[in-house]
Parts: C-alpha cells; structure tokens; sequence
C-alpha cells in the first residue's frame, strides 16, 4: 500500500495535496454555526450534478416533449420522483446555503485582505449560480418556465440600440421557443457547470492559500508554535471533517423533510402554475420569479423606467463584487466593530428579506413605494458603509482567538 | 313549488377560506382521506365516468391507477375503460388516459380548450376543486345555462347535475364608496334536486377531489412513509456523528 502511494507520489502530487488542503491546512479551532455553510454549498453542488445526471437520461430538451418527459420521470421511471424533487429542492437550498454562506463573510469581514480574492470568486459563483438556475428552470416547460423567462430576457431589450438584436440572439427565435429550450439545455447541463466548477476550484484554492478567516476576525499566522504550526490552528482533517459531517447530517434531515412532507414548499420551491404546460398564448395572471431571485426583481420594478431598473438591478449585485474596497476598516468582525456598523447591517438584512418579499407581490403602487424605500436602504448600506469604516470607532481585537 | 334549501357553507368557513381564481368567492376546506382505498375508487369511478370523457389525464396509466387503489389490471380494464386509442380499439390497460376529443372539436363546442386534469389539483389546490365542483348554478346569460362562483363565466357545463341537481345562486349587491357596484354570492337555493342529497353529493366531491390529488401525485403516500424511515436513520446518524465529532474534539481547547 505505502508503496503504491509512493509510487504515485513520484508521478502525481497526491499526498502532498491531501496534506496543503486537508490534513495540514490549519483552520481556526473557533469556527461556530455560520462556518458549516462552505461545505454544505459543495454537497448542494455534488447533490445537484448527481442527480442532474439521472434527470437528463430521461429528460427531453423539446418543446413539444420536455412537459411530459418530467411528469414521465415523476410516474414512470423508477425513483424518479425522487431524483426531481431533489433536484428541484436541492435549487432552493444552493441559495440558502449561499445566501448564509456570502452573509457570515459579511458579519465576519471574510472578504478583507487578503481575502479579496476568494470574495470576488465567491461572488462569480454567485452569479453563475444565478444564470444556472435561471436556465434550469426553463426546462420543466411550465407556464412559470416559459413566463419568467420571457419576461428575463426581455429586459435585455431594455438596453439601448443593441437590446433587441441581443434578446433576439439570447432567445434564437422572437419569443422563447423550442430553440431557447434547446440552447437553455445545453447551458444548464454543461456549459455553466464546468465555469461553476472551475470557479469553486478558484474559490478553495484561493482560501487555501490565505488561509481561513474566523469569527474572531484574528490572523491565526500571526502566532505560531516552534513548527510553524498557528497556535490557535487545528488541522482542517480530521476536526472540520468531522464537524462537518454532523452540520450535513442535520442539512440533510431539513432536506429531506422538504422532499418528503412539503416538495411544493408551499409554491415558493415549486410554483403551482408551473405544473400548466407552457402556453405561448396564454400569460399567467402573476408572474413572479422563484424566490432566490425576487430581492433582485423587487429592486427592478422599484424603479420607474425600464431600463435604468435593469441597471439599478445589475447595479444591486455588481455593488457586491466592490465590498472589500468599499469597507474601509481594517477590523474584520463584527464582534469589534461600532454599533453603527451592526445597525447598518441588521438595516441591510431586513431590506433583503423585505426586497424578497415584496418580489413575490404584484406591483401595487403601495407595494413599490414599499420597494423604492427598501432598495433605497440596500444601496444606501453600501454608500454608508464607505463613510463610516473610515474613522469607525472600534473595540480592540484581542491577539488570539476568543471561545 | 319551490323547496327551499339553503346552503350556507360559505358563511360558515368564510374566514378559514381564501380568495383564488380572482373570483373572490371564498374557498370551502376539503377533508379526505388518502389512505382510504374505498374513497379513491369511488372517486376513480366518478373520474372516468364524468371527467374523462372531455378531459384526459394524459401522464397517469390506467394500471398505475389500479395498482396504486388496489384493482386488479383486469377488474379496471372491465368496469373503468371507456377511452379509445387512435385505431379506435378500447384503450389498453397500460395505456396514458387520453381521450378522442379534439382539441379543434374542443374550441368549436366549448370555446376554449379543455385541461388535461392529471396535474390540476396541483395547479388550482384542492380546496378551489372542492369549492368549484360544487358552486354551479343557473345563469341564463351563459350559452351552457349554468355559471360557477370560483370560476366565472366557465366554458364547462354543469356535468354533474344529474347528481346534484340544480342550484340558483343568493347574491347581494354593494356599492362602495366609490359608486362602484359588487355582486357577491352569498349561497345557493336548490331549483331541481339530483340524485344524490347535498350531503351525499358532498361527500362524492370529497372521494373525486381525493382522486385528483392522488393522480396530481400519485407517489405521495409512499414518499411520506418513506420520508419518516429516512428522517429515523438521520436521527441516528446525528447521534453517531455527533459523538464522534465530540470525540474527536474533547482534546482541543
């Protein structure tokens, strides 16, 4: 066996990878809660291929078939009904995940040198992610497929001189059709994965490289042992491994009660009119975007004009990928920073959660005056942020990790 | 002449129901069983003797059906298949329940086209079904003659009414504020009795609407029956998982 490894070892670097990324990458002994979330993104990640491979041996990406081929795989095929429901399930928990995931890195200043890097992965990951599941929710070929997406990518026709040629190119037909379902396909099963996974790869290699932040906000490199090994360091296999496996036992348990007991998840994971096979003539009464994106569509009917919306929207996430530079404070957490800080950000929390909500709702004017003040305060956090972190008072950050 | 029967459901769970369809007619709850066998065959019954005659259910099979209510492939070939295939022979016992009817022939006789139902309990909810089978009433300005509360000036005519009878609808209309005027109905009178008396006509809508549920998803019994074994093994897996992380950590401090 240890010669095998060696033998290996002469060819291909594979002790020493297992040693940089698991066994000898020295991770903070005070990760709490919000650091299960990384690892449960990747097991999101590898649930959704899997079972995104099973889906396509019984999927047909037309648009005279696509409807019935996914009832066939929810009656006909064995266990199907089980593979689409984690797929469909597993959509909602990637952004979930994600979302606690990118909100810890905010409480905790994970994206500040040297992590500006990883948070800028990060949020491609983010947005790929977005552009996957936009494209993969076409495929079941329902009212609510066919609708958002119409509506979606007609907001590319908002963009001056060029908006129609480019919807029309998107689409590859003048309203969505058989030929967006096939191009869609394409995207969703291979295209947009490999850039996802390239990306995640980025991402760890990125974190591994600087090393992990914590809730403490300490650079554990700072304190050393005799070996070189961080005092306040523990190595991420066996520790985190085996931590973690408890945080994605209890995932799992959440997981499968929505699979079980509530697939549908009330309308928000699987959305009643969605189960009317597109009709190009007939437009639903309401149409709303799956929930992970309605903070984003709530900020673009905020806004009066069509086109400065897709701006204000294209805006709302673009703002992210400049947070390190934004926040000017060197002190990473949340732990040390001013009241000021930890108001804006409760601030920036509820006008997500309420942007989200309000994204759901038809457009009533009550409703948007609603989304103008919210998306006001999502915007107004970051150009606040960039005053305050300034001359923020702070608490002291003690030298080594706390709890 | 007229026997007076009033039928004031509406109020009694008007503030457990909700508004659906935009018809702003408040929503009765349905209670049904899935587990009962006995229910889903009366409501498979009902399904192909009134439903799929216009309306398929195209995704569910016949023998899916009968395995999943506990017929045998012979006794639903025998007693629930009136359906043709497209070389006009008697529809096989594996066969999707499709009907004949066009959907040319559709638009002609009802003017609009006529749903597949095989998903439509998971489309309108049972509740709305439930309110819906059960609130057709007389309208002469409609060409079927009749009318439905939740679903306003609806294509389909009143194929039930052999076993409900005839209904009129109470209504009572407002002006708000703004000079606007509101119809609302606030229950029905029966004109012609059917078959069945409203408490039996209520409960046949039960066994239907249990049926249509089960066909909008017919693995649903089993996926929450294995739902809890798989939630018992994770239960056993936290315990496990958690001694060993405790295990693991009892030397870092």
């Amino acid at each position: 066996m240890n010669n095998l490894l060696a033998w290996i070892d002469a060819r291909f670097p594979l002790t020493k990878m297992w040693e940089e990324h698991l066994s000898k990458y020295y991770a903070p002994k005070n990760f709490n809660f919000w650091y299960f979330f990384g690892s449960l993104a990747l097991l999101v990640l590898v649930i959704q291929i899997v079972t995104g491979i099973f889906l396509t041996m019984n999927y047909k990406p037309d648009g005279a078939l696509a409807f019935a081929s996914v009832e066939y795989i929810m009656r006909d095929v064995e266990w199907g009904w089980l593979i689409r429901y984690m797929h469909s399930t597993g959509a909602s928990a990637f952004f979930v995940v994600v979302y606690l995931h990118m909100f810890r890195g905010m409480m905790y200043g994970s994206y500040k040198k040297p992590r500006e890097l990883v948070w800028i992965f990060g949020m491609f990951i983010y947005l790929v992610l977005m552009a996957e599941a936009f494209m993969g929710y076409l495929l079941p070929w329902g009212q609510m497929s066919y609708w958002g997406a119409q509506v979606i990518i007609s907001l590319f026709s908002a963009i001056p001189v060029v908006g129609d040629d480019l919807a029309l190119w998107i689409r590859g037909d003048y309203v969505i059709s058989d030929a967006t379902l096939n191009r869609f396909f394409a995207f969703h099963v291979i295209a947009v994965p490999l850039v996802l996974l390239g990306l995640v790869v980025a991402h760890i290699i990125a974190l591994h490289e600087v090393g992990s932040n914590n809730p403490d906000g300490v650079d554990i490199k700072k304190k050393k042992d005799e070996n070189g090994i961080p005092l306040d360091g523990i190595p991420f296999h066996p520790y985190y491994s085996v931590k973690d496996i408890v945080g994605v036992v209890v995932f799992l348990m959440v997981f499968s009660l929505i699979i079980f007991y509530a697939p549908e998840m009330g309308g928000y994971f699987l959305e009643h009119a969605n189960f009317i096979p597109a009709d190009p003539l007939k437009t639903p009464e309401h149409i709303a975007p799956v929930w992970y994106f309605t903070p984003f569509y709530a900020i673009l009917r905020a806004v009066p004009d069509k086109f400065l919306g897709v701006v204000a929207m294209g805006a709302a996430i673009a703002i992210l990928f400049v947070l390190p530079w934004l926040d000017r404070n060197p002190v990473r957490s949340i732990r040390y920073r001013s009241a000021a800080y930890k108001f804006l950000l409760v601030l920036f929390v509820i006008s997500f959660v309420a942007l989200g909500w309000l994204g759901m709702q038809p457009a009533t004017p009550i409703l948007t005056l609603f989304a103008q003040i919210f998306s006001f305060i999502y915007f107004g956090f970051f150009v606040a942020l960039f005053f305050i972190s300034k001359n923020e008072k702070t608490k002291p950050v003690p030298e080594r990790v706390t709890g | 002449m007229k026997k007076l029967l009033i039928i004031a459901f509406v109020v009694l769970f008007a503030p457990v129901a909700m508004a659906a369809g935009g018809s702003g007619y408040p929503l009765d709850k349905v209670n049904f069983d899935m587990n009962n066998k006995d229910s889903l065959q009366r409501g498979a019954k009902l399904f192909v003797n009134y439903c799929l005659n216009c309306h398929s259910a195209g995704y569910a099979r016949y023998n899916r059906v009968a395995a999943d209510l506990g017929i045998t492939d012979e006794q639903m070939s025998d007693n629930m298949i009136f359906t043709t295939d497209e070389n006009g022979e008697k529809s096989k016992v594996g066969s999707l329940m499709k009907v004949a009817m066009t959907e040319k022939y559709a638009k002609e006789a009802f003017g609009t086209k006529i749903p597949d139902l095989t998903l439509i309990a998971r489309v309108r909810g049972t509740d709305w079904l439930y309110t819906y089978l059960r609130t057709f009433y007389m309208d002469d300005s409609r060409p079927t003659g009749m009318n439905n509360a939740v679903f306003p000036d609806v294509g389909m005519p009143h194929v039930l009414w052999e076993l409900q009878g005839y209904q009129k609808a109470i209504k009572e209309t407002t002006v708000d504020e703004n000079g606007n005027e509101h119809t609302s109905i606030l229950g029905f009178e029966t004109v012609q009795p059917g078959s069945m008396t409203g408490p039996e006509y209520d409960q046949a809508m039960r066994d239907l609407v249990g049926f249509l549920s089960y066909m909008g998803e017919p693995v649903q019994m089993e996926r929450q029956r294995l739902g809890l074994y798989v939630l018992l093994f994770l239960a056993l897996l936290f315990v496990v998982s958690y001694f060993l992380k405790k295990e693991y950590w009892k030397d870092v401090h």
